[in-house]
């Protein structure tokens, strides 16, 4: 009896019922997905193109808008463009200087489609800061089925991904070509990025990769429990925020960053307060090369 | 008839202010932007103007000076991130994200408490775009004087920084501290950036940082010289875009003209992609200077 008081206290009837059961389904499925790729992104210190892929995507709508297509084909055709050219101009030049530029040419490019059409303004902030809770039934499936080859290519890529990244000389040994690698990762990472930046926004999925398995890695040094604690604390940071969104008529992305922000500074304090260790013992690299071989 | 500069162009006032701005802008961001390149610091410096949008939207929000919240919050952010861990190298791109992060957050809510209670429409796109074009004239001074004291600090710790950038034993053994010499850097940076994002937006403030010194540092050695080409490369691109945006509205007279940050950017993309290929160029010359010289030798 006094749970039902407080479940409607909360507004719990109108929270998982209409528009919002498209919320709550979305939500689930970005945070699955971001958890498990964010969880290589951290891994792989890519944070920058993990960062310039989804934000230079939103120009790509921008110009779809104008020229009136589909916006999902501009974010497609950008976020691939860019897992390329930062792909493609790293093998030549410094990553970081690359991926700065071609950041600013995307968002460049961006800023003139939107001096050229005069009714899009308002779309900029919903593709910046997302827009979840007006998320429509037909944009739940597209998600969904991105979602699930994001993970399917993680999952193919899983051992070469984890060895380029914990032991690059051993992997260089067994002739896995790190640039290669890195190439399509940056498509796995444009992939999940093109059906998300609609649904939550450019800055809301890069928080979501970076803070939860950020957080997770500070709480253990295994692999895999690393990667299921990431998916979790990115899920119970979603569901969170779109509750706290939802009561309050905050943005999402807010509450998105300040918890994955709170897990990630609870992280490092439960570190702090451990004795350290390093990340990853060689006894865990030398098994997987052992799986590996 | 078109030629190459409108009729008009020196003229206006605006266009005036553009150029000084433009010129001050390109010149700072060349100077810290060749050791951002150098250390491997571009997210940061990218983050940074994010940083400082923040710090940009929440002053208009309390209806500060956005100035002040620009500075204010790149100086606040550049602080977090060393705090987070950027000087250790391996995680300092994760600590970045991090800061980024929160600070994308807090932006959410400023941008959307301002345009929700103040009715200011436009807002995010003045903040995130910028015009160099809508420049009031008064900001020039403040834009000038924090400009030098920017460049001060970093000649102050031009050594130091040069020696921490390139070793970090070799800065051990001189007993210079580089974590000290690294906050610095990072808030004289914070500084750069929130000042050219208020003067000419987010996109250009990043690509006026980043592009003209990665492109210099492909074409010489010296750390003196990359900071001369690149202010040169910077200051260039600034004053063509900045014409061609003039003249973009004499091109398409049904719109209003193409954005300045789209010309500026678009060039220092080309002039680091030719770079690019005049590094390739150079090097095979080096190899047959090197190789004839050695045949001449034998």
């Amino acid at each position: 009896m006094a749970t039902r008081l407080v479940w409607v206290q909360l507004g719990g009837d109108l929270m998982f019922s209409g528009f919002m059961v498209n919320a709550w389904q979305a939500g689930t499925i970005v945070a699955v997905v971001a958890g498990i790729v964010g969880f290589f992104v951290v891994l792989r210190g890519s944070a920058f193109p993990a960062h310039a892929i989804p934000n230079g995507a939103f120009a790509g709508a921008a110009g779809a808008n104008l020229i009136g297509i589909n916006p999902l084909i501009g974010l497609g055709v950008f976020s691939l463009g860019a897992a390329l050219g930062i792909g493609g101009l790293s093998r030549r030049g410094r990553p970081d200087a690359v991926t700065a530029l071609a950041l600013v040419m995307m968002l460049a490019l961006g800023a003139a489609f939107l001096s050229q059409s005069t009714q899009y303004e308002p779309e900029i902030f919903s593709l910046l800061f997302g827009e979840i809770l007006g998320v429509s039934t037909s944009q739940i499936l597209p998600v969904g089925v991105l979602g699930i080859v994001s993970v399917a290519c993680v999952t193919v890529l899983y051992r070469r991904l984890l060895l380029t990244s914990i032991a690059p000389e051993m992997a260089a040994a067994r002739g896995l070509r790190p640039q290669s690698i890195d190439t399509a990762f940056l498509i796995v990472v444009a992939m999940a990025t093109t059906m998300t930046v609609p649904v939550v926004g450019a800055l809301l999925i890069f928080t979501l990769m970076i803070g939860p398995p950020a957080a997770a890695r500070c709480f253990t040094n295994r692999t895999e429990r690393a990667l299921a604690l990431s998916v979790a604390f990115a899920l119970v940071t979603v569901w969170l925020a779109i509750a706290c969104s939802y009561k309050t008529n905050w943005p999402v992305g807010f509450f998105v960053s300040a918890f994955s922000t709170t897990f990630f500074l609870a992280g490092r304090l439960f570190r702090a307060l451990r004795a350290r260790r390093s990340v990853y013992p060689i006894s865990s690299v030398t098994a997987l090369a052992r799986s590996q071989g | 008839m078109h030629t190459l500069i409108e009729p008009g162009f020196f003229g206006s006032a605006p266009v005036h202010v553009a150029l000084v701005i433009g010129a001050v802008t390109a010149i700072v961001s060349a100077v810290v932007g060749v050791f951002a390149v150098i250390r491997s610091q571009s997210f940061a410096g990218h983050a940074l103007t994010d940083v400082a949008t923040t710090g940009g939207s929440g002053a208009f929000y309390l209806g500060i000076s956005p100035l002040l919240g620009f500075i204010g919050g790149g100086v606040i952010g550049a602080g977090a991130m060393d705090l987070v861990g950027v000087q250790r190298v391996r995680s300092r791109d994760i600590a970045t994200g991090v800061v980024l992060g929160s600070a994308s957050g807090l932006a959410a809510l400023f941008l959307y408490l301002d345009t929700t209670q103040s009715a200011t429409t436009g807002a995010t796109q003045q903040i995130l775009f910028g015009s160099i074009f809508t420049i009031d004239p008064s900001t020039i001074p403040l834009v000038v004087i924090l400009s030098v004291v920017t460049l001060v600090a970093v000649a102050l710790i031009y050594r130091p920084l040069l020696i921490s950038s390139f070793s970090a034993e070799l800065a051990q053994a001189r007993g210079i501290n580089a974590r000290v010499i690294g906050l610095i850097f990072m808030v004289a940076m914070a500084v750069s950036v929130g000042l050219s994002s208020i003067a000419v937006g987010s996109i250009l403030s990043t690509a006026l940082l980043i592009g003209p010194p990665a492109t210099s540092v492909r074409l010489v050695t010296h750390v003196r010289s990359a900071v001369i080409v690149a202010s040169v490369i910077g200051v260039v691109t600034a004053w063509l875009g900045i014409l061609f945006a003039y003249d973009s509205y004499y091109w398409i007279p049904s719109t209003q003209g193409l954005p300045v940050s789209f010309f500026i950017v678009a060039l220092i993309f080309l002039c680091y992609l030719v770079s690019g290929l005049s590094a390739v160029r150079r090097s095979i010359e080096w190899l047959r200077a090197s190789f004839g010289s050695s045949s001449a030798a034998t």
